[in-house]
């Protein structure tokens, strides 16, 4: 009985996460606002942990099979893909090296000689 | 509804899972797999995208609720981050906005087009907030989806040799590093070599959600 509190808190952080977007007409997604309200509610003690605990790590846990039916849905743009492959996987490789690298330099100078 | 679409994506995703805990390779990620394997039945039997998604919405559904449960981790995760706050802020102020700025600039020096800069932009987020992103700005979701998913491979095949190549051999900046880049995909790899790295790049893949949604919209507006 306990995992319909845990979905009942989660689903409804979603629902005023997507009100609040669509209210203030904000450009962030309602599931990240819904997120940070939660966050926010456990932080502050309103939500307990043990509430939503169990039910928040299965659906984390389980992520991966909810990015297939979006994902299939590039079959509407094969030919898309197909005429810009060249800055489609250049600008992946590309951008994906100079994030890492940026990231790991600029974490490692401020750390020099912490440890 | 049509229950079929939902049990196809069942069994192909239990399959190669399946695959994938038997041989531990990037080239087994089971969500590309599975992607790959879906259009190609799709396509090859002449079924139309809507017939498939009339049930497999379900699961895409659970992508809002699932967004919003990544608020216990990161409760979890607040020792550490209060631990290594300065790091983690720079950091991902840093990477994030580069991970955007690179994506787009590159795309757009090579030629792409608008929809391609605006679902590339957004690929170095967990996929569940980069699709909510590239919706919300107009890019495309499914584009931005399989982007998400190769960026992410990219990380988890290659971001610990890429470290140790540019002798970066900090836990921090390490986690930080592959977090931020390659999130839940690249966070799976390094969470195997080191704990501390992985736990650190977990929590960068969340917090850069956030950073990422609220800075990217209103970059693209400037950059448009």
């Amino acid at each position: 009985m306990k995992a319909y509190r845990g979905l009942a808190i989660i689903f409804g952080f979603y629902a005023l996460g997507e009100l609040a977007t669509y209210i203030l007409n904000l450009t962030v997604p309602g599931s990240v606002l819904g997120m940070l309200f939660l966050l926010g509610s456990l932080l502050t003690g309103l939500i307990k942990l043990e509430w939503v605990e169990g039910e928040a790590e299965l659906l984390v846990r389980n992520m991966s099979v909810m990015f297939i039916p979006p994902g299939v849905g590039i079959v509407a743009y094969l030919g898309l893909i197909k005429s810009q492959a060249v800055p489609i996987f250049v600008a992946l490789v590309l951008s994906f090296l100079v994030t890492l690298v940026v990231t790991a330099k600029t974490v490692e100078f401020l750390r020099r000689g912490v440890e | 509804m049509n229950p079929l679409g939902i049990t196809l994506t069942l069994i192909i995703f239990y399959l190669f899972s399946e695959l994938h805990s038997r041989r531990r390779a990037f080239y087994t990620n089971p969500v590309l797999l599975s992607i790959i394997t879906i259009a190609a039945v799709l396509k090859g039997f002449g079924i139309p995208y809507e017939s498939y998604m009339d049930s497999a919405v379900i699961l895409k559904f659970l992508l809002g609720p699932a967004v919003v449960s990544l608020a216990v981790p990161v409760y979890k995760g607040r020792e550490t981050i209060k631990t290594y706050a300065g790091e983690i802020a720079l950091g991902i102020a840093a990477g994030g906005t580069v991970a955007i700025l690179s994506a787009f600039y590159i795309a757009r020096l090579l030629g792409g087009s608008e929809e391609v800069l605006l679902s590339i932009a957004p690929k170095s987020v967990t996929t569940a907030i980069a699709i909510g992103i590239s919706e919300k700005i107009g890019g495309i979701p499914a584009l931005t989806a399989v982007l998400v998913i190769l960026t992410g491979l990219l990380g988890n095949a290659f971001a610990p040799e890429l470290l140790g190549l540019i002798r970066v051999r900090d836990r921090i900046a390490r986690g930080l590093a592959t977090g931020v880049s390659s999130h839940g995909l690249g966070t799976a790899r390094i969470i195997l070599e080191d704990e501390l790295a992985g736990a650190v790049s977990g929590l960068a893949m969340a917090l850069n959600g956030v950073f990422t949604s609220l800075l990217l919209p209103h970059l693209i507006e400037l950059l448009k």
